[in-house]
């Protein structure tokens, strides 16, 4: 899960970085307050879960308060890439002598936390490692021991800092990585960490993403930051179908499912599983000209009810006349407990499970049982002979019988 | 032969009073694997299908007289490093780690600590490893009689990201008559334990093994890390086989095509691993780099036993 700006900033003052005096407000009125306690020259910035704040016009500076409420009031309206502002940030416009990068991010191949260190901030690390290596300061750090100082203080010194610079950074830089580690983040960034005309070193802008296995762990900072668990921080709101499947699994501990049909706009339900068999599925229908609604998993071995309730939920989809009821070889979920949960699912909606159901392909566990199931209702069972590509080939052709 | 397991295999079950775990004792007793203990705190005394429960590895090891080979974790995501650091530190060499939804900390921790006591791990977020007619080791495949459906032995070794499709594609080449040497879930999130090329090594020091299957997904950089390896070891031999044996051909699958998409950006399917983080990450980059390393990526999992074929055939 990602965190906004204001979120981040906590979350390093919590570390003991330094930070500017800042405000984090929701009205324009709250952003003269802000403006006035921090005194001279603001930077608004808006508060949004995606990039290109700037090009956007979501970054404004403002000389006096009143000037800091009026571009707050604007910038509280601006949409930016879909996402409206939870607030703005209030910012003292800071006199920077230099401006740094500080990053830990994962190494997935070492399996370990990886530090970065820049002289050259403010721009995309990316970037500055393409065209500047020698100017980007990298190192492993171990997994079973506190991240120590020395090692910041060497990745700093790759990259030819020297004198208080290094001396001031040092700490920040480990301290950024014991935050990284003790509060689960996948990605723990300050860009810019700035040098004062001062010497002293704040952060100016930070980014930090949570792994989102972690949160229950992390469930003491996240109260502290006011963050809900229901607030998941998805890319986009949840739908309709993605919100009920979730009640469905929610209200049930056997089997687990899930359903998404957020860039799905198709006429061909899927009633598929599980994570790897929903993946290949999903590419097998699309590939041969199917126009999927959603996408689901199946795991877990779900109850009756589960897989009726979600089944129900995908056939009552805008436009979807038939479902593909589809798995890879199961070896825990029952094939026959889904049979029943689908025909269910197809009675009380009132329609023909023979019609309804495109193709049912689910081989393993209790598949003779399943099969005598469906064959009491008219539906073809496929067993392993059909190979996956060969269902998602018979969902797809049955859906395009159908008349427009 | 095979890799990891072998006839004589011994391994434990950690968490073995759970229901899932109770399922999968069960079932790799049945495949004629041997279970030889069990732990759950608090539940010594205990017996599941006839394997005796303790309360530590300690007392499983002090009770049988030698360290048994590797065990399979099946504990709550909460406790899961404790018990991984407990096998490790009793001895023992490999560990399955079925538990899905570990932090990622704490699977790296796991991991550096297995490093530095030569013990292997495999997961976390799968479901074990199998060599077919010898020895089952997790929830692999099901129960003994679906598993003896999908798997038989023979040549080709099979690594994928997702359990339940290291059986659809075990079962598809047992159908087109090619079987499997050792089939390895080797699981679903962002770090685990054994990367298909970390464990290359193994499979081309097996004898019976003559060519890799594997499943693949977006998410991560362990398919380019697999494209970097062949490229680095191409032309080099392998360790068994007759003189000049060539490297083991690699036929490779591809799923979750559409994550591609615009609309797609940013979600995560099917496994915690697929969550997209760098520019590597992608299904179509993965795809060109592996091809570019000479691993052809088939797009319909009934096309890879012709694919297979292919390849053996064109190494003779």
């Amino acid at each position: 899960m990602r965190f906004y700006e204001y979120e981040s900033r906590r979350i390093v003052e919590r570390a003991g970085i330094p930070v500017t005096k800042y405000g984090f407000c929701t009205t324009a009125d709250e952003a003269r307050k802000a403006a006035e306690e921090i005194g001279g020259s603001v930077v608004i910035k808006s508060q949004v879960l995606t990039g290109g704040r700037m090009k956007a016009g979501g970054v404004k500076f403002a000389d006096t308060p009143d000037e800091a409420a009026e571009h707050a009031a604007a910038i509280l309206e601006l949409e930016i890439n879909g996402h409206m502002p939870k607030g703005v940030l209030v910012d003292p416009k800071a006199e920077v002598a230099q401006e740094y990068y500080a990053g830990v991010v994962w190494d997935g191949t070492r399996k370990r936390p990886l530090m970065l260190f820049s002289d050259m901030g403010g721009i995309d690390i990316e970037e500055v490692a393409d065209r500047h290596p020698d100017h980007v300061g990298r190192g492993h750090l171990s997994n079973l021991f506190d991240p120590p100082d020395f090692r910041a203080k060497e990745v700093i010194g790759h990259t030819g800092v020297t004198g208080s610079a290094l001396t001031r950074a040092t700490p920040i830089l480990a301290r950024l990585a014991r935050l990284m580690r003790d509060y689960d983040m996948t990605l723990a960034e300050i860009n810019p960490l700035a040098r004062l005309e001062d010497g002293r070193f704040v952060a100016l802008d930070a980014h930090m993403e949570m792994e989102n296995e972690a949160r229950p762990r992390q469930k003491p900072l996240l109260d502290d930051l006011g963050i809900e668990p229901t607030d998941t921080r998805e890319p986009y709101e949840p739908s309709e179908f993605e919100r009920n499947v979730k009640a469905i699994d929610s209200a049930d501990h056997r089997g687990v499912i899930q359903g998404k049909d957020h860039g799905f706009a198709g006429n061909l339900g899927l009633v598929i599983g599980a994570g790897g068999g929903s993946l290949t599925l999903t590419d097998a229908v699309r590939s041969q000209g199917g126009k999927p609604a959603n996408y689901t998993e199946i795991g877990g071995n779900p109850s009756v009810a589960k897989a009726c309730g979600l089944a129900k939920e995908v056939l009552k989809k805008d436009g979807v006349e038939k479902i593909a009821v589809m798995m890879s070889i199961v070896s825990n979920t029952r094939v026959d407990i889904v049979a029943r949960g689908v025909i269910k699912a197809c009675l009380e909606l009132g329609k023909d499970p023979a019609e309804t159901i495109a193709v049912f392909r689910i081989p393993g566990a209790w598949e003779e049982e399943g099969e005598k199931i469906l064959k009491r209702y008219g539906v073809e069972y496929c067993d392993r002979s059909v190979s996956m590509w060969e269902a998602a080939a018979r969902a797809v052709s049955k859906i395009q019988e159908v008349p427009a | 032969m095979s890799v990891l397991l072998s006839q004589d295999f011994t391994f434990i079950v950690q968490g073995i009073t759970g229901r899932e775990a109770v399922n999968l004792t069960r079932e790799c007793l049945d495949y004629g694997s041997k279970v030889v203990g069990g732990v759950t705190p608090g539940r010594k005394g205990r017996e599941v299908h006839g394997v005796p429960v303790f309360d530590t590895v300690e007392q499983v090891v002090d009770s049988l007289g030698y360290v048994p080979d590797g065990s399979v974790v099946t504990v709550p995501p909460a406790f899961t490093k404790d018990a991984v650091f407990e096998a490790i530190v009793r001895g023992i060499k490999l560990v399955v780690i079925v538990t899905e939804r570990i932090p990622r900390r704490d699977v790296a921790e796991m991991v550096e600590l297995a490093d530095r006591n030569d013990a292997r791990i495999i997961g976390p977020n799968c479901l074990g490893v199998i060599v077919p007619e010898v020895c089952k080791m997790g929830g692999i495949g099901g129960p003994a009689k679906d598993a003896a459906k999908a798997y038989t032995p023979g040549s080709i070794g099979v690594m994928s990201r997702s359990g339940g499709m290291t059986t659809e594609i075990s079962s598809t080449l047992t159908a087109a008559g090619l079987g499997q040497s050792t089939a390895i879930s080797i699981g679903g999130d962002a770090i685990i334990g054994s990367t298909y090329a970390e464990l290359m090594p193994l499979f081309e020091a097996d004898e019976q093994t003559e060519g890799i299957v594997i499943y693949t997904e977006p998410g991560g950089r362990m398919e380019a890390q697999l494209s970097e390896w062949v490229a680095e070891n191409e032309g080099a031999k392998r360790p068994v086989g007759a003189e000049g044996a060539a490297r083991l051909p690699i036929v490779a699958f591809m799923a979750g095509r559409f994550m591609d998409d615009e609309e797609m950006k940013g979600m995560s399917f099917g496994h915690a691993g697929t969550i997209v983080e760098g520019k590597e990450d992608t299904a179509t980059e993965k795809i060109a780099r592996l091809q570019e390393a000479g691993v052809p990526v088939v797009e319909r999992i009934d096309e890879i036993p012709d694919a297979v074929k292919d390849k053996l055939g064109a190494k003779v």
